[in-house]
């Protein structure tokens, strides 16, 4: 970002994290210009009349009381996703991917979770690559003209007939395979995008009252896989104190047994001052309602699993759809009667205010754009391989991708960068 | 507040119980500091107080603990969280959530509290520790001393009557540690907590105590009193007994207004052992009181009287562990060290890289070292020579890159730029079978060099591993540590017996050079005056040994030169007595007291004072 500069590298200066944190507060006030982010706010330092609604429309610098729900973002992601699962145009796909990345890059934090990014564009990377080495090899129902080239072909028994090994590789099914590739790793990038702009955390402590524990559980979980991997690496390097080599898989399962056991040590300690500190108070419930609780939760998704298999069976759609939502209306009904047993309170929930929102409709309006697309321009969404043609890009489902950059613009902007690795 | 009605706890396959009929009045608003040897049941009684023993440890417990009222026998913890806050040893351990504001939350959310109470308590308690600019921080990034803050501030949101810490300022450098104990006392004092504290480092606490606990025979009294008997005691308590001051003083400004007399006796003493006088007074710089001092580093004075030739080992000749280090030349203090300082200024005249001359030849010669870590620079233009039979202490605040010169040194990180030489060798460059026979490090958690099941397994491996006679680690062990059988599981040996073993297994191939991280850490008096004994020993033999340690006790009493980093950098390198007594927040007890006579431990007075 651009104002890492503003905060040189300077080690005798104390920790880096303090540092950023004082850039994050001088940042935050108004009345200190050093700090404002970039040149895109300087409206929030003159005073508020002169700059009066544009000041209130430029994204505020992110900070607790502003952040967006992660509910947000996550709607936002599964937009972009409905709508890269609509085309195999690669030209489309690869807008979808890259408003996502822009996004990303313009509003990622430097949380532990926000790295997580590049790891799901490599995979995405990864399946494209796996789809073509799968197509090369076991071939494809694609027929085509152009040989690229023809691998040696394993004869097979005839019970295995449909089956191919090799043989002939033609262009097509390459760019078919690659279309196919290209569309799940658009898909998957949409999630690592959620992925990196929602706190994971923030996500479970939105759940319902009643599931509010296993949350917890969860987000603790989820702080020990870092630790997990802290004790290996530390382990590992330890093993160099004894004069063994660290690399190697001997290495590895020598240091299983001690990681394990700090793994089961650091949890019982975590699960002693949780308990110490009210993990699990109740409330006393009546036992009416207790077993009311339990009817609607259970009933609730018997009839929830008995609408799902209505609607999927061949028969019985009919009273399918009203089934399943009376299963949910009722485990609704039970988780929140289930939240009366806990006596939790949220301390600064995430807000779904108006920025939330925009974001969430940005995302589903390209959802319902490219869903429409796929009504007047279908040739164009899903070019053909054979014969083989250049995919175009057409302009109007192209112009329906673009409102995903909006949150870009209008969520609040990610404090300075930490330069610290930590 | 805390009542213990003959309270007695046993823990399945104990021998005996841990506690034994304790009874024990706790009244509101005391701060109350539990003392003992390790494994007298500290941390034992603690946990009854929250409830955590027996309800989370298992265990019996048979007697009666109520805390305001409320029996623990029939309140598990959680039902008294909003009554107790407890802090364990590792604060890490503590966390649930994962950035500092949540952490804050996470009691009063359990206990239900109103959302307006909790963002009004979380505001206060963030200005209270001084947290308010991490609060958005995730907690692992956080310094140990924040962190401890961190963890302290999770429990105080909850506004408890009692607080219950173990070890707080174990971990901390004397700085944060003060952060954290004026934090408590200001607790105590506005607002009337009541606190039950653990904690071995008396030195830094015992002044703060309104009341002193001694275990295991659950003496409670006046700080003063308690003192007198205690066989643990902060240095200004020894000197205190040693001069036979009455009441004991438990604080260095006490101490000083009563230390005329010693002060006139000392001076007396070295005058008749020395009457020439000819020896020179290390410690009157003209620039004392600040850390960042060049003086150390160039000679000042003339050469000490028994000129040794340099890089000689200063100590060949004193009997190990007998106390009477450095006390052979009138001035204690300045005998130290003179040795190990020659290669020093040595390097600083004559920079030029991989020529030591004759005998003098560093142990460790490290030049201009750099160490980054993405943008972070953890180690600049790092110079430093360590001599056989040196003893080097590194100090500094936590995160200074202490550890992480230690780790450069075994040659677990390797250097950005510069070089380091151990042996002659480039530790991140040599084969580990080679390297652990010219520098072992015991790391700042033993734990992590030991992977076997009992101790004779470990000692077998590192026998295989150094290539040494097998049965040389179990010789060092039973040296070490007397009496621990072969059969016992490492984890169930006490921190300062797990420290020995660590120590032995490093010693098995035999190194010259022996770093130590934090060796200190949850040691109670008595094994920390082993270890000492025990690194004395080795240093006479003509090891190098060099510690990194927040323990300006230890470093007072054991090494002849300290080292202070601070941001990565050197600042200050010179021999103990002129870089320690000269900063106020390095200084021993005993230094405070009697500046500016040139006493650092309550041995060396106690030598001085011997007819």
């Amino acid at each position: 970002m651009t104002r890492a500069s503003e905060t040189p590298a300077d080690p005798t200066a104390g920790p880096a994290g303090v540092r950023s944190a004082r850039a994050l507060r001088r940042a935050a006030d108004p009345a200190d210009p050093t700090g404002a982010p970039g040149p895109r706010t300087p409206g929030t330092a003159g005073p508020a009349g002169r700059a009066g609604w544009r000041a209130r429309l430029l994204a505020p610098v992110a900070d607790r009381g502003n952040a967006l729900h992660p509910g947000a973002w996550w709607l936002w992601a599964l937009g972009l996703a409905v709508a890269a699962s609509r085309t195999t145009n690669p030209l489309v796909l690869g807008l979808i991917v890259g408003v996502a990345g822009y996004v990303v890059a313009a509003r990622r934090t430097d949380a532990p979770w926000a790295r997580s990014y590049g790891a799901f564009v490599k995979l995405g990377l990864f399946v494209v690559a796996l789809r073509i080495v799968f197509s090369v090899a076991l071939g494809s129902p694609i027929p085509g003209t152009h040989v690229l080239f023809t691998l040696p072909e394993v004869p097979l028994p005839a019970w295995a007939q449909g089956i191919r090994l090799g043989g002939r590789v033609t262009a097509e099914q390459v760019v078919f395979a690659l279309y196919d590739g290209l569309k799940l790793a658009a898909l998957l990038i949409c999630v690592g995008a959620a992925n990196a702009l929602a706190n994971p955390a923030r996500l479970l402590k939105s759940l319902p009252g009643a599931l509010y524990e296993a949350g917890v559980a969860v987000v603790v979980a989820m702080t020990f896989a870092p630790n997990l991997v802290a004790d290996v690496v530390r382990l590992r390097t330890a093993r160099r104190l004894r004069g063994r080599p660290a690399g190697g898989v001997r290495a590895v399962l020598h240091i299983g047994l001690p990681v394990l056991e700090g793994a089961l040590e650091r949890s019982v300690a975590v699960a002693a001052s949780m308990d110490a500190r009210g993990y699990g108070r109740t409330a006393r419930v009546p036992p009416a309602v207790r077993r009311t609780t339990n009817v609607l939760t259970l009933g609730g998704l018997l009839g929830v699993c008995a609408g799902s298999y209505g609607l999927l069976a061949a028969q019985g759609a009919g009273y399918g759809l009203p089934l399943l939502a009376a299963g949910l209306a009722a485990a609704v009904g039970g988780l929140r009667l289930g939240g009366r047993r806990s006596v939790r309170t949220r301390y600064r929930p995430d807000r779904f205010g108006p920025r939330s929102w925009l974001v969430a409709a940005s995302g589903i309006a390209v959802a319902v754009l490219m869903i429409r697309a796929n009504a007047y321009a279908p040739d164009a969404l899903h070019p053909g391989v054979v014969p083989l043609t250049a995919p175009e890009l057409p302009l109007w489902p192209a112009l329906s991708v673009l409102p995903g950059l909006l949150p870009a613009v209008i969520a609040p902007v990610p404090p300075a960068r930490e330069e610290s690795s930590a | 507040m805390i009542r213990f009605e003959n309270v007695s706890v046993t823990y399945e396959d104990a021998a005996g119980p841990t506690l034994r009929g304790v009874d024990l009045t706790v009244p509101e608003g005391e701060l109350v500091l539990l003392v003992g040897p390790s494994g007298v049941g500290k941390s034992t009684l603690l946990g009854a107080v929250s409830g955590l023993v027996p309800h989370f440890t298992g265990g019996t417990l048979s007697g009666r603990v109520t805390v305001d009222g409320r029996d623990t026998r029939t309140h598990h913890p959680r039902e008294l969280a909003d009554l107790v806050g407890t802090v364990g040893q590792d604060p890490l351990a503590h966390f649930v959530t994962d950035t500092v504001e949540d952490e804050l939350a996470y009691g009063m959310e359990s206990l239900g509290l109103a959302p307006a109470v909790m963002r009004r308590r979380v505001e206060e308690t963030l200005d209270l520790l001084g947290l308010a600019e991490l609060r958005d921080r995730p907690i692992a990034t956080l310094s140990g001393g924040q962190q401890q803050r961190v963890a302290i501030g999770s429990v105080l949101t909850t506004h408890p009557k009692v607080l219950v810490l173990d070890e707080p300022t174990s971990a901390l450098d004397p700085s944060a540690a003060e952060d954290v104990l004026a934090v408590l006392q200001r607790l105590v004092h506005d607002l009337g907590t009541t606190v039950l504290m653990a904690e071995h480092r008396l030195e830094r606490v015992v002044q703060y105590a309104d009341r002193v606990l001694l275990l295991p025979d659950a003496v409670l009294g006046t700080p003063a009193e308690v003192m007198a008997v205690s066989p643990v005691h902060p240095p200004v308590v020894a000197l205190g007994r040693l001069a036979g001051w009455e009441p004991l003083p438990l604080t260095v400004r006490d101490a000083r207004r009563r230390a005329g007399g010693l002060k006139a006796r000392l001076e007396r003493r070295r005058e008749e052992r020395d009457p020439a006088g000819a020896l020179p007074r290390p410690v009157p710089s003209p620039d004392r009181g600040s850390v960042p001092d060049p003086g150390p580093r160039t000679p000042h004075g003339p050469a000490p009287a028994g000129t040794r030739g340099p890089g000689a080992d200063p100590r060949v000749s004193a009997p190990a562990a007998s106390g009477a280090r450095g006390s052979g030349d009138g001035a204690p203090a300045s005998g130290k060290g003179r040795g190990g300082g020659f290669p020093l200024f040595r390097g600083r005249r004559a920079p030029a890289p991989g020529a030591p001359d004759g005998a003098g030849a560093p142990l460790l010669d490290v030049d201009r070292l750099a160490v980054r870590r993405g943008r972070v620079e953890a180690l600049r233009r790092v110079d430093l020579r360590v001599a056989p039979g040196e003893t080097i202490a590194l100090m500094g605040r936590n995160g200074a890159g202490k550890s992480t010169l230690l780790s450069t040194l075994v040659g677990m990180i390797a250097p950005t730029s510069g070089s380091v030489r151990v042996s002659g060798l480039v530790p991140h460059a040599t084969d580990p079978r080679t390297l652990i026979r010219r520098v072992g490090l015991v790391p700042q958690e033993p734990r992590d060099l030991l992977y076997a099941e009992t101790v004779g397994e470990e000692c077998a491996a590192a026998d295989a591993d150094a290539g040494a006679a097998p049965g040389t680690c179990r010789a060092l062990v039973t040296e070490l540590v007397p009496g621990v059988a072969d059969a016992t599981h490492p984890r169930d040996l006490s921190e300062g017996q797990r420290l020995a073993l660590a120590l032995a297994v490093v010693l098995t191939a035999a190194p010259p050079l022996v770093l130590l991280d934090e060796p200190t850490r949850g040691l109670d008096y008595a094994a920390k005056a082993r270890l000492v004994v025990r690194l004395r020993a080795l240093a006479a033999g003509g090891r190098a040994i060099v510690l990194a340690t927040h323990d300006v006790e230890l470093a007072a009493e054991l090494a002849d030169r300290v080292v202070i980093v601070a941001g990565g950098e050197v600042v200050a390198d010179g021999p103990t007595a002129e870089v320690v007594v000269s900063s106020p927040a390095f200084a021993p007890q005993v230094a405070k007291i009697l500046a500016p006579e040139p006493w650092l431990t309550v041995e060396q007075v106690e030598e001085a004072l011997r007819p």
